[in-house]
C-alpha cells in the first residue's frame, strides 16, 4: 500500500475542512447540504482506505506495515522526524474511527437538517476526523500531541455548538479546562521523556522501556503524566465531571466525540504506550484502580439521571473505566509475573481496545437512538416519555440491541470484549473483579431503565406532543440499523485475535463459569429494572424513600461539581491564589512601575530648577566642566 | 630692547582696556576701550612680525566690529541702564582667575621648543603662500569660510530685516 | 630677561581670563558680544606668538579664519541681539529665559 494512501486517510478529513471552510460556506451557502455531502465523500474514501490498510496489515508480516518518516522539525542538530503507524491497534482504530463517524455524519444530514449552522457543523465534524485519524496514525508523542489538542479544540467547538445557550459555552469552557488539565500532565511527561532519552518516538520509547533504559522514577512519572492526559481526555476520575455536561452538544457530536471517538483516545493513547506502563507497576496499578473504580463510580451516577443524554454520558465514562480496567489488570499481571512479557504486551491491548471497538458501536446506537427519540419529543427528559415503542419501532429496536450488547448478553458484541475485561481482573487483580461485576448489574440496570422509561408503558409529555410522534426519516435510520448490525456481530469478527488476544469459539465461550456469572448479574439488573420500571411491582418513588441519602448522593453527582466550582474554583483559586496574585500585581508590579514613574517625575520636578535658562549659568557650568576636566588631567596624568 | 619697551607698553595699555571694557559701567565708552584694545592689539601683531594681520586687524576689527557694535549699542537704546554686573558676578570671577591661574600655570611649566629667531621679514606672499597653493594650503578652508561669510551676512539680514 | 614666547602666552591668557570674567558676569548682551571679541583676540596672539616662535606661517592662516569667523559671529550675535530687542525690548541677558523649564 502506497504511504501515501496512508496519509490520504487523515489527510482527507482536512482537506474537505478546507473546502467547506473556504469555498461551500463562502460561496455555495445557499446550498448547505453540499457540505455534508463533501465530509461523507471525504470520510467515506478513508474508510476504504483503511480498509485497505488493515487487510495489509492482516497479512504483513508481525502486522506492521513499514512507512517512510519525513523531517518534521530541525533546530541545530536536533532532528525531530514524524511519520506514521501501521500496526494492528492503528488500523483497528481507523476503522472504528472512520465507520463511526461516517454513520454520524449520514445521520446528522438528517438530524441537523436547517440547523443555521450546517456548514460550520460539517467543517468541524471533517476537522475532528482528520484530527483523530492523524492521533491514531501519529508515531511521535509530539506530532501526536498535536493531534490530541486538535480533537480537544473539535470537541470544544462541538460542545459550545450552539454557542448562543448559555450552558453550551459554559459546558465547552469546562469540557476545554478540565481536559487541560490532564493535558498538562501529558505535556510534562512528553518533555520528561524527551530530556531523559532524546527522543520523542514511540517505537523507541517502548522499546527503552521495555529494555530499561529509562529509570524507575522517571518512568513512573511520566507514565503518570500520560495517564492524566489520558484520564482527562477519557472522562476518568477525578476530571470526569465535564464529559456529562458535555451533552449540551448536538446529539451525533455526542455519539462520535464523546462516546465512539474522543474520550476513547485516552484509552488508545494508554494501549499505545502499553509498554511503558507495563514497566512501572506503580504507573499500571494506578490505571487499572482508576479505571475500576470510574466504571461503578460513573455507573452508580448514572443509575438516578433523568436525562437520557446523562445516563449514556455516565456509560460512557463507566465503559471507558472498564477499558482502563481491562489494560490495566492485565499490565499488572505483567508486572506480578502471572503472564509473560511478551504475552501480555499482546493481551493487554487486545481486551481494552477489543472492548473501545464494541462500545464504540454500541454507545454510539444508544446516542444516535437517543438523538432520535428528542428528535420525535423535543427533549431528552425521561419524564416526559414513554410509550415511544409503537411511534419508533426502528428506533426502539436499534437501541433495544444496542442495550442488549452493553449489558453484555450473550451473544452480542458488548458480551465478548466485556467477558476479555472480566476475565483479566478476575485472574489477575481479584478485587477489582468485585468491582467490575457489580458495575454489570448497575450497568444493565440502568440502560433499561432508561428503555423502559422511554418506550415502555404510556406517553408521559404534553398532549400535543404526542400527535407529532412520528419515526426519524431514513436518512437517520440507515445508519442507526447499519451500526445495530455492527453492534451484533462486531464481537464475533476476529478483532480480538488480530490485536493479538485469546480466540473464543461461538458456544465455547458459554462453557465457562465467569461468562455465566456475568449474564445473571446482567440478567439481575435488567430484572430489577422491569421490576421498577416495566411492571411496576416495586415503586420507584417508595425506594427512592427509603434509600434517599444515597439517591441524593448519586444524583448529586457526588457533589463533585460543587466540590470542584466552590472549593477548588472559588475559594481556593478565585478567591485564595487569583486574589493573591491580583494583589501581587496590584501592589508588588504595579507598585513599582507607578513607584519608577513617580520617582521619576519627583526628581525632575527638583533637577528641572536647574534649567534656569540662563545662557550665563550654562557658560558657567561649561567653563567649570573644563576646569574639572583639567584637573583630572593633572591628577591622574 | 626697544622691542622689549614696545611690548611692555602694548601689554599694559592692553589689558588695562580690556579691564575697561568689562568693568566700565558706561557702555559706550566701553565700547570705545575695546576699540582701543583692538588696535594695540595690531600694535602687538606688529611686535610679532605680523604686518598683514596687523593691517587685517585694524581694517576688520577696529573698523567693521568696532563700529558694527557702536552700530548695535545705538540701536538698542540701553546705554542708559548701563552695563551692570549680573548675578553671576562673584561665582564668574572665581572661574576667571581659576582659569587665569591654570593657563599661567601650564605656559610656565612648559618646555617650549623655541626656534631660534630669525629677522623679520614680510608675510603677506609667505601667508597667500599658504593660503591659496594647491598642493598643501588651505584653499578649502578659504573657501568654506566664504560661503560662512556669505551665509552670516543672509542670516543678519533675515534676522534684523523689519517684517 | 628678554620678551620672550611666554609673556605672550600670558598676555593671551590675561585677556582670555578677561574677556570670560566680562561674558560671565555682564548683564548687556551687547558687552558680552565684546568680551566674546577680546577673548578671540587673545586667542589670536597666541597664535601668532606661536608662528612667530615655531617658525611656522600656519598659525597665522589660522588668525586669518579666526577673525573670519569672529567676523561673522559678530554680525549675527548683535543681529540677533537687535532681533530680540526688538520682541522683548531687553537686552538683558538674565531676562532671556525662554528655554526655562
Amino acid at each position: 500500500m502506497p504511504a501515501e494512501l496512508v496519509l490520504a486517510i487523515f489527510l482527507l478529513p482536512f482537506f474537505s475542512f478546507a473546502i467547506i471552510s473556504f469555498v461551500l460556506r463562502p460561496f455555495f451557502n445557499h446550498r448547505p447540504l453540499l457540505s455534508g455531502y463533501v465530509t461523507i465523500a471525504a470520510i467515506g474514501i478513508s474508510l476504504v482506505l483503511s480498509i485497505w490498510a488493515l487487510i495489509e496489515v492482516s497479512g504483513a508480516p508481525h502486522h506492521i506495515l513499514q512507512m517512510p518518516d519525513y523531517e518534521w522539525v530541525v533546530i541545530g542538530d536536533t532532528v525531530i522526524r514524524i511519520g506514521v503507524t501501521v500496526d494492528a491497534l492503528a488500523v483497528v482504530m481507523l476503522i472504528v474511527v472512520t465507520s463511526v463517524s461516517l454513520m454520524v455524519q449520514i445521520y446528522s444530514l438528517g438530524y441537523m437538517k436547517g440547523d443555521g449552522g450546517f456548514c460550520r457543523y460539517f467543517a468541524f465534524m471533517s476537522l475532528f476526523t482528520g484530527s483523530m485519524l492523524g492521533l491514531v496514525l501519529a508515531d511521535n508523542l509530539l506530532f501526536l500531541f498535536l493531534f490530541w489538542e486538535g480533537v480537544g479544540l473539535c470537541s470544544y467547538l462541538l460542545i459550545g455548538f450552539w454557542f448562543h445557550k448559555p450552558e453550551a459555552a459554559r459546558a465547552a469552557m469546562k469540557a476545554f479546562l478540565v481536559t487541560r488539565l490532564g493535558d498538562f500532565g501529558f505535556l510534562a511527561a512528553i518533555l520528561l521523556l524527551y530530556a531523559k532519552t532524546g527522543t520523542f518516538d514511540i517505537g523507541e520509547l517502548q522499546n527503552l522501556a521495555l529494555t530499561g533504559a529509562i529509570g524507575g522514577t522517571v518512568l513512573t512519572w511520566a507514565a503518570i503524566g500520560v495517564f492524566s492526559g489520558a484520564a482527562g481526555k477519557s472522562a476518568q476520575f477525578p476530571l470526569h465531571t465535564w464529559l456529562p455536561d458535555a451533552m449540551e452538544g448536538p446529539t451525533p457530536v455526542s455519539a462520535l466525540i464523546h462516546a465512539a471517538t474522543m474520550v476513547a483516545a485516552g484509552v488508545y493513547l494508554v494501549a499505545r504506550m502499553f509498554p511503558v506502563f507495563a514497566s512501572s507497576t506503580t504507573a499500571i496499578t494506578t490505571v487499572a484502580i482508576i479505571g475500576g473504580f470510574t466504571a461503578i463510580f460513573a455507573a452508580s451516577m448514572g443509575l438516578v439521571m433523568n436525562d437520557i443524554k446523562r445516563v449514556l454520558a455516565y456509560s460512557t465514562i463507566s465503559q471507558l473505566g472498564y477499558m482502563m480496567l481491562g489494560l490495566g489488570t492485565v499490565g499488572v499481571g505483567i508486572s506480578t509475573g502471572y503472564i509473560s512479557l511478551e504475552h501480555g504486551l499482546a493481551l493487554g491491548v487486545a481486551v481494552g481496545i477489543f472492548h473501545l471497538f464494541t462500545h464504540a458501536f454500541f454507545k454510539s446506537l444508544l446516542f444516535l437512538g437517543a438523538g432520535s427519540v428528542s428528535h420525535a419529543t423535543g427533549t431528552f427528559d425521561m419524564r416526559e416519555m414513554g410509550g415511544l415503542r409503537k411511534a419508533m419501532p426502528w428506533t426502539f429496536f436499534t437501541f433495544l440491541i444496542a442495550s442488549l450488547s452493553l449489558a453484555g448478553i450473550w451473544p452480542l458484541a458488548g458480551f465478548w470484549s466485556k467477558e476479555g475485561i472480566l476475565a483479566a481482573s478476575f485472574h489477575y487483580v481479584p478485587v477489582l473483579f468485585y468491582l467490575a461485576i457489580i458495575t454489570v448489574f448497575m450497568t444493565a440496570f440502568y440502560i433499561f431503565r432508561v428503555i423502559f422509561l422511554t418506550f415502555g408503558g404510556e406517553y408521559r409529555g404534553t398532549d400535543q406532543g404526542s400527535h407529532g410522534l412520528h419515526e426519524s426519516p431514513v436518512v437517520m435510520l440507515v445508519p442507526m440499523v447499519i451500526l445495530a448490525i455492527l453492534a451484533v456481530v462486531a464481537g464475533l469478527l476476529p478483532i480480538n485475535e488480530f490485536l493479538g488476544g485469546e480466540s473464543h469459539s461461538f458456544f465455547g465461550a458459554l462453557s465457562h463459569p465467569l461468562a455465566w456469572v456475568s449474564l445473571v448479574w446482567a440478567g439481575g439488573g435488567i430484572f430489577l429494572a422491569y421490576a421498577i420500571y416495566g411492571a411496576k411491582w416495586l415503586s420507584a418513588a417508595s425506594l427512592r424513600q427509603r434509600f434517599a441519602p444515597i439517591h441524593t448522593l448519586f444524583s448529586r453527582k457526588y457533589w463533585f461539581d460543587e466540590l470542584y466550582e466552590n472549593l477548588f474554583l472559588m475559594r481556593l483559586l478565585v478567591n485564595g491564589i487569583f486574589a493573591a496574585l491580583h494583589w501581587f500585581d496590584d501592589h508588588i508590579i504595579d507598585g513599582a512601575v507607578n513607584g519608577i514613574a513617580g520617582g521619576t517625575v519627583a526628581v525632575g520636578t527638583v533637577v528641572r530648577r536647574l534649567e534656569t535658562g540662563q545662557l550665563q549659568a550654562y557658560g558657567l557650568a561649561i567653563f567649570v566642566g573644563i576646569l574639572a576636566i583639567v584637573a583630572c588631567v593633572f591628577i591622574f596624568s | 630692547m626697544g622691542l622689549d619697551i614696545a611690548f611692555w607698553i602694548l601689554a599694559v595699555v592692553c589689558v588695562g582696556a580690556a579691564l575697561a571694557v568689562v568693568l566700565l559701567r558706561n557702555i559706550f565708552r566701553a565700547a570705545l576701550f575695546l576699540v582701543l584694545c583692538f588696535f594695540t592689539v595690531a600694535g602687538i601683531y606688529v611686535a610679532l612680525g605680523a604686518d598683514f594681520l596687523a593691517g587685517a586687524q585694524v581694517l576688520i576689527y577696529v573698523g567693521a566690529i568696532g563700529v558694527l557694535i557702536i552700530f548695535a549699542i545705538m540701536l538698542t537704546r540701553e546705554s542708559r541702564q548701563g552695563s551692570p554686573s549680573g548675578r553671576l558676578r562673584l561665582p564668574a570671577l572665581l572661574i576667571g582667575l581659576l582659569f587665569l591661574v591654570t593657563m599661567v600655570f601650564v605656559v610656565v611649566g612648559t618646555d617650549w621648543s623655541v626656534v631660534a629667531e630669525i629677522p623679520t621679514e614680510p608675510t603677506t606672499s609667505a601667508i597667500a603662500q599658504a593660503l591659496f597653493s594647491g598642493e598643501e594650503g588651505f584653499v578649502l578652508a578659504f573657501e568654506i569660510a566664504a560661503a560662512l561669510i556669505l551665509a552670516a551676512i543672509i542670516g543678519a539680514i533675515v534676522l534684523v530685516r523689519e517684517k | 630677561m628678554g620678551v620672550g614666547l611666554e609673556h605672550f602666552l600670558i598676555l593671551s591668557a590675561v585677556l582670555f581670563a578677561i574677556g570670560l570674567y566680562g561674558v560671565l558676569a555682564k548683564k548687556n548682551a551687547v558687552v558680552i558680544l565684546m568680551s566674546i571679541e577680546i577673548m578671540l583676540s587673545a586667542v589670536n596672539i597666541a597664535m601668532v606668538a606661536f608662528s612667530r616662535y615655531s617658525q611656522s606661517i600656519t598659525g597665522q592662516v589660522f588668525v586669518i579664519f579666526i577673525m573670519v569667523v569672529a567676523a561673522a559671529e559678530a554680525a549675527v550675535g548683535l543681529a540677533l541681539i537687535i532681533a530680540i530687542y526688538r520682541r522683548r525690548k531687553t537686552v538683558d541677558a538674565e531676562k532671556f529665559d525662554l528655554m526655562k523649564w
